[in-house]
């Protein structure tokens, strides 16, 4: 029976149209329209912080006092802090920290995640157990809570605030990875390649690994505005970044909300720019899961 | 059923333990000494020895780590979580003060978002891309996308410029005057129930679409019944398992919410209280509020789970 279905494959494959890679991002484009506003946002900001030496018309970190609270005009287009500085120039550069804390978090967390999960798949028995336990109480743990302990712990710095983001990511990605894992092992084409003599080896690297990537890339993406917005709401209650460094979080502490009166653009752009790229990273993430689930292909 | 509840009980208990020994390694880890922040020392910040060891002794810090920790969860069994470090005061009395306003607070953001997640999320469905489906999934996207703290903010920006309003100090209970309580709560429910609300829709949307192409939804299209009968009576039913499922997951997310909010409000509730006591090293009360809350997620999500095996007999006799 197996043969029979196998012996059938590459001809199915001959079959299907090969699409090229501008057909694909066409067909992405038409099927996926939020999807592709998602993927502009992610470039737009990606360019942003790549060239903010460039575009930014200020330095961010020098203050101007005799431009203090500048309306947004077009010497100023985002107005100025409390210090003089330019708004826009300060969320330009912010672009850089977020997206920073944003992959380096959600890339070793869902990784670390993602692995322990398939050990503990793979493995079975006591150490499952014990790894299961373990995300038990790194999940029962409040999030924001061991963040602000291990931003205390390690004090406020940008590396320190990947750490305080990526260990609450750990058990979600472990649990997601670990409950694939276990039902692509129960597949019957995994007992029939077995059964054929495959090593464990190549059981699992050839047949297991590849289904267990579409969901860690799903989770991966799912994670990146989360991490962002992470950032933000610990830089937010002092434990991110400090001052002056330009963090999107950062700028809406303190002296932000005091200033909403007087100033609100202060408060204003900064969670413009935190919104509108966790947006357009779940608008992606979405599309993807959408694309790569075998389920909700087509719909 | 009756193995199957054993079982997750059973789980509870290293789960606990875990959260325990981790908050209690993690506090002793954070720099800072409580007794130095107490006593503040000269105008030189220095402090005599003599007093931090009398100070130590007095709060009970000075013994073993094992000592500290057996004693504490000795004291958590009997639902006594120690002395506030920083006021003196039992944990547990700190706690009733704070209590019923994040409780509320929790409440009410889980009944809107409910009350409003639910209908949407089946109406984009429903109309699954057409402009309805869209707009309502660019809505909910939207509460995932923007920061909680964020939307207080502008909450409070727009209320102090256009109405002159500014948020009450003072907690008023709803049963001591309802009115002013309203006014207090409005906004900070609308904060963190923005975001509670957009979870839940796209999760109802996703549950309700898979459930929607079902051999037994197609079956009561074909027998000619009406879209709504469909969809309340068969679909919903199905597809309010994982709902429920991700109220409780998300019980954990509401209270990082209620820690932001209430900062951004100034509410004093048990959020602010959390971050107040790590800033003050106030072990005591770091330690009761991690398990407490640890607690109120495993007892949730065990109250879940025995609803969903109650609703999917296939759960029950795995």
């Amino acid at each position: 029976m197996a043969t029979h279905v196998l012996s059938h494959a590459p001809a199915a494959a001959a079959l299907a149209p090969r699409r090229t890679v501008r057909q694909e991002i066409l067909k992405f484009v038409r099927t996926k329209p939020l999807g592709a506003a998602g993927i502009l946002i992610i470039l737009g900001m990606l360019g942003v912080a790549a060239v903010a030496d460039v575009l930014a018309p200020y330095d961010p970190y020098h203050g101007d006092y005799g431009a203090q609270f500048a309306r947004p005009s077009a010497e100023h287009w985002f107005g100025t802090d409390e210090f003089g500085r330019d708004v826009m120039t300060r969320v330009m550069y912010g672009a850089r920290i977020a997206l920073f804390v944003g992959f380096t978090a959600s890339l070793a967390g869902c990784t670390i995640g993602g692995l322990l999960g398939a050990i503990s798949a793979f493995l079975g028995g006591k150490v499952d157990l014990l790894l299961e336990r373990l995300m038990d109480v790194l999940l029962a743990f409040p999030q924001l809570i061991l963040a602000l302990a291990i931003a205390s712990i390690l004090g406020p710095a940008v590396q320190n605030v990947v750490i305080a983001v990526a260990i609450p990511i750990i058990p979600r990605a472990a649990r997601v990875v670990r409950a694939t894992a276990l039902s692509v092992k129960e597949n019957v084409y995994v007992e029939a390649v077995g059964a054929l003599g495959a090593t464990r080896r190549r059981v699992i690297v050839q047949h297991i690994l590849p289904n267990v990537v579409a969901p860690y890339i799903i989770m991966l993406t799912a994670q990146l505005g989360g991490a962002i917005l992470a950032e933000a709401a610990l830089s937010y209650l002092g434990l991110g970044a400090a001052e002056p460094t330009p963090s999107w979080g950062l700028m809406l502490s303190g002296s932000a909300p005091s200033y909403a009166e007087k100033a609100p653009w202060i408060a204003l752009f900064p969670g413009i720019a935190i919104s509108l790229a966790v947006f357009g990273f779940n608008l992606f993430g979405d599309s993807l899961r959408d694309a790569l689930d075998p389920k909700l292909r087509g719909r | 059923m009756r193995t199957y509840v054993l079982n997750r009980l059973l789980l509870i208990v290293p789960t606990l333990l875990g959260v325990a020994s981790l908050v209690f390694v993690i506090m002793r880890v954070i720099p800072g000494d409580v007794t130095l922040l107490i006593l503040g020392g000269d105008q030189a910040g220095r402090v005599d020895a003599a007093q931090i060891a009398a100070m130590k002794h007095r709060l009970g810090i000075d013994q073993p780590l094992l000592v500290q920790f057996g004693t504490w969860l000795w004291g958590v069994l009997r639902f006594d979580f120690g002395t506030s470090l920083w006021s003196g005061r039992p944990v547990v009395e700190e706690l009733l003060i704070r209590l019923p306003l994040s409780l509320e607070l929790a409440f009410a953001a889980t009944l809107v978002s409910v009350l409003i997640a639910i209908p949407l999320g089946m109406l984009a469905a429903m109309r699954q891309d057409t402009w309805v489906d869209y707009v309502i999934r660019v809505i909910s996207l939207g509460g995932l996308a923007i920061p909680s703290f964020w939307v207080g903010i502008l909450c409070i920006l727009l209320l102090v410029i256009y109405f002159g309003w500014g948020p009450p100090l003072e907690f008023t209970p709803p049963w001591v005057d309802p009115w002013a309580n309203f006014q207090q709560m409005v906004w900070p429910v609308v904060t963190v129930g923005y975001r509670y609300a957009a979870v839940t829709t796209r999760m109802t949307r996703s549950t309700v679409l898979e459930v929607l192409r079902e051999d037994y939804i197609r079956t009561a299209w074909a027998k000619g019944l009406r879209e709504g009968a469909i969809v309340v009576r068969h679909a919903l039913k199905n597809a309010m398992l994982p709902v429920i499922t991700l109220i409780g997951t998300e019980f954990a997310f509401l209270i990082g919410g209620l820690v932001v909010t209430e900062t951004v409000f100034t509410l004093n509730g048990v959020g602010r209280f959390v971050v107040d006591a790590v800033a003050h090293r106030d072990y005591p009360v770091v330690q009761a509020l991690v398990f407490l809350i640890a607690f109120g997620f495993v007892v949730v999500n065990l109250l879940v789970d025995l609803t969903y095996a109650w609703f999917d007999p296939r759960i029950r006799y795995r």
